[in-house]
């Protein structure tokens, strides 16, 4: 079969004396890709990613990282993969450009390769004019952007990041989902991202890992999981103009005629949608059609129609749930 | 496409997920090479080299450099002033230069440069080691510096080295101005066996703040918060050094209190059990050796072990030891403040390799 993902695992399991952090991963993570591995705080990701590093060993299974064992070639593994931990810090009496240095020099880099490589990655990271002040004066979201310099000087083929959104503003967010878009399209790297916060990482990444509770309990796009874990049904928002009261329910008769929908909630206030249900969920598409057609055919004015992705939370709580319920039916 | 795999381990699993790749080794050769480090060098001479430009940079060192300054300074004044009397009946004195260290003020005592080096310099080792790992930790900079290609060890063996260094070098500084000033100041010079018993005393010192430096790394794995082990290192650095006598006789007390009217028996049976505690007790190893080392007059270490040799002390005609014979005379306490230093560092050591990585 012969994987060549940069990141594998194979029932990886690590359990602390009573408690099993991770149970039975099987992960695969391809090259100019980027993965979120979704779940709550204590769900596992961090012991993951430990392992992936060769930080912990692993209490069964196997993981290849840039084809290695990292429990048996740290090394070579942590030489290639660059990691930002979650809550990075740096030594605040020196300078962004000296805390990358260290790391360069631990990394075997040459002096004149590494001094060149560290000014590309402060620039591409945006701290090219505050690399010379010490990093005790840098924001939360500044060490956040030194962290992913930090773990590019070392050019990885992996980056592995750890909570990279967390305590950082909307706005800083935004930055560093960006930056690392560009990264993963300039130089194909596989990208292994772990998160809490749900909706932010939906944007950004192409495919999503779901865990509770050390299991992995869904993987794939998010519309992937939107299907496995939903429960058939799609949404469609439509916006009218209308004038009287009466025409409102003639619209809301209008379009619970039409074939799939299987419920229509009328807007809340004059300037809010219409939400239709719609069942099975494949038939999304036919209906946003048959609504085109029905205003136009019924002289209703279109202000709006869309189709509502579902969001990731959703379906991390359907997910979640769903899982639960598995749990204690095997229990029972 | 399992050749990587033993066959053993299929077989073992009822259903195979999909296998994994074998380790990326193609060559034989290759998957018998062990993991190597991607640097030229050692991990920890990276660490130390970094660590020991902090600790030069920061402003402990400073400090720290000005306090045992001072402490070595304020004797030697006391020292320099009665040295010449000395120097005027030098026929009588066996080792002018070296009484730099050992004479101090006449009316305390403990003015001594010896003995305060000796109670200062412990404050050296505690300082560049208390943070060492928890100050890695609270920054977070500890998981970003073990995920980069080195031993984890790298890490503990690098801050151990970079204090040991530093330590040498702060010593060997106030040493050599110390002698410096004896040279310029008195036009003493030194002889060789007076040299030698000098740098015999740099050494053991510096072994004895090393023990402290070990025991400061130990604190620094042990304990969550810098604070913490600081307040811990200080405290007993005070209790051993300044209260080390009255501790000593607290505890012989709790463990064997003398019975009223108790006869010679008894009060001798307590005095063994004091001795006992006291040579167990770091600070009496130094001060016993350095004593040793530094005064050719001193033929025994302060407390004899038996009462035959307190006999023989008392019989004794007064008489100079030779070099060897000194350093014959402490090599049991340096190989003991050795072996507490390693025991120190390996505590400290095996504590931070079974520590999880995260805080």
């Amino acid at each position: 079969m012969a994987t060549t993902a940069p990141i594998v695992t194979r029932g990886l399991t690590k359990r602390y004396e009573t408690l099993t952090a991770v149970d039975r991963l099987d992960l695969e993570v391809h090259g100019g890709e980027i993965f979120g591995l979704l779940g709550q705080n204590g769900a596992g990701k961090t012991t993951t990613i430990l392992m992936l590093l060769g930080l912990t060993e692993p209490t069964e299974g196997k993981a290849r990282v840039v084809g290695l064992d990292p429990a048996r070639r740290p090394l070579e593994v942590k030489r290639r993969v660059g990691y930002l931990p979650d809550a990075v810090g740096f030594y605040g009496n020196m300078t962004g450009r000296q805390n990358l240095r260290y790391t360069a020099r631990l990394n075997g880099l040459d002096r004149r390769d590494a001094e060149r490589q560290i000014g590309a990655v402060l620039e591409q990271v945006g701290l090219s004019d505050r690399a010379d002040t010490k990093a005790d004066t840098y924001s939360r979201g500044m060490l956040q952007r030194l962290g992913i310099a930090d773990a590019l000087v070392k050019e990885p083929a992996v980056l592995i990041l750890d909570e990279p959104t967390t305590s950082i503003d909307p706005f800083g967010v935004v930055e560093i989902l960006d930056l690392l878009r560009g990264l993963v399209r300039e130089r194909g790297m596989a990208v292994l991202l772990s998160s809490h916060l749900l909706s932010q990482v939906q944007s950004v990444c192409d495919r999503v890992g779901i865990f509770a509770a050390g299991r992995l309990i869904g993987q794939g796009s998010v519309e992937d999981l939107a299907t496995t874990f939903g429960d058939d049904t799609s949404h469609v928002e439509v916006g009218l103009e209308l004038g009287a009261p009466a025409e409102a329910e003639r619209a809301a008769a209008i379009l619970a005629g039409i074939d799939g929908v299987t419920s229509v909630a009328p807007p809340a206030s004059a300037a809010d949608v219409w939400r239709l249900d719609v069942q099975p969920a494949a038939e999304g598409g036919r209906v946003r059609q048959a609504v085109l057609a029905a205003c136009a055919a019924n002289g209703l004015t279109l202000t709006s129609l869309r189709a509502i992705v579902p969001s990731l939370d959703e379906i991390y709580r359907r997910a979640v749930v769903r899982s639960r319920v598995g749990a204690g039916t095997e229990a029972a | 496409m399992t050749a990587g795999i033993p066959a053993k381990r299929i077989r073992r699993r009822a259903v195979a997920p999909p296998s994994l790749p074998p380790a990326a080794t193609t060559e034989p050769a290759a998957r018998e090479r062990r993991d190597r480090s991607p640097l030229g060098r050692p991990g920890w001479t990276v660490i130390a080299a970094k660590e020991f430009a902090d600790h030069l940079l920061s402003a402990r060192f400073m400090v720290l450099l000005a306090v045992l300054g001072l402490a070595a300074f304020v004797p030697l004044y006391f020292a320099s002033s009665r040295i010449r009397e000395l120097a005027e009946a030098a026929s009588g004195v066996p080792a002018v230069f070296i009484a730099l260290f050992t004479l101090g003020s006449q009316q305390i005592p403990i003015l001594r440069v010896d003995s305060f080096v000796g109670m200062v310099a412990p404050l050296l080792g505690i300082a560049f080691a208390f943070d060492a790992v928890n100050g890695e930790r609270s920054e977070g900079t500890l998981p970003r510096l073990l995920s980069q290609p080195i031993h984890r060890d790298d890490v503990i063996n690098g801050k151990f080295a970079a204090g040991l260094t530093v330590i040498t070098l702060v010593l060997t500084a106030v040493v050599g101005v110390i002698a410096g000033f004896g040279l310029l100041r008195l036009g003493i010079v030194p002889a060789a066996s007076e040299v030698i018993r000098i740098v015999a005393w740099l050494f053991l010192t510096i072994v004895y703040v090393s023990l402290w430096l070990a025991f400061g790394l130990l604190l620094s794995v042990v304990l969550r918060r810098a604070a913490t082990s600081a307040l811990i290192g200080f405290g007993v650095w005070i209790l051993v050094t300044v209260f080390g006598g009255l501790l000593v006789g607290l505890i012989a007390g709790i463990v064997a209190p003398l019975p009223a009217g108790g006869g010679p028996d008894d009060v001798l049976a307590s005095a063994g059990l004091q001795q006992l505690i006291t040579r167990l007790l770091p600070s009496t190893l130094y001060q016993e050796a350095a004593l040793v080392l530094l005064d050719p007059s001193v033929t025994q270490v302060s407390t004899p072990a038996t009462i035959g040799q307190a006999i023989a002390a008392q019989e004794q005609i007064p008489s100079l030891l030779s070099l060897d014979q000194s350093l014959l005379l402490v090599w049991p306490h340096v190989v003991a403040l050795v072996a507490l230093t390693v025991v120190c560092f390996a505590a400290a050591y095996i504590a931070f390799m079974r520590q999880e990585v995260r805080a």
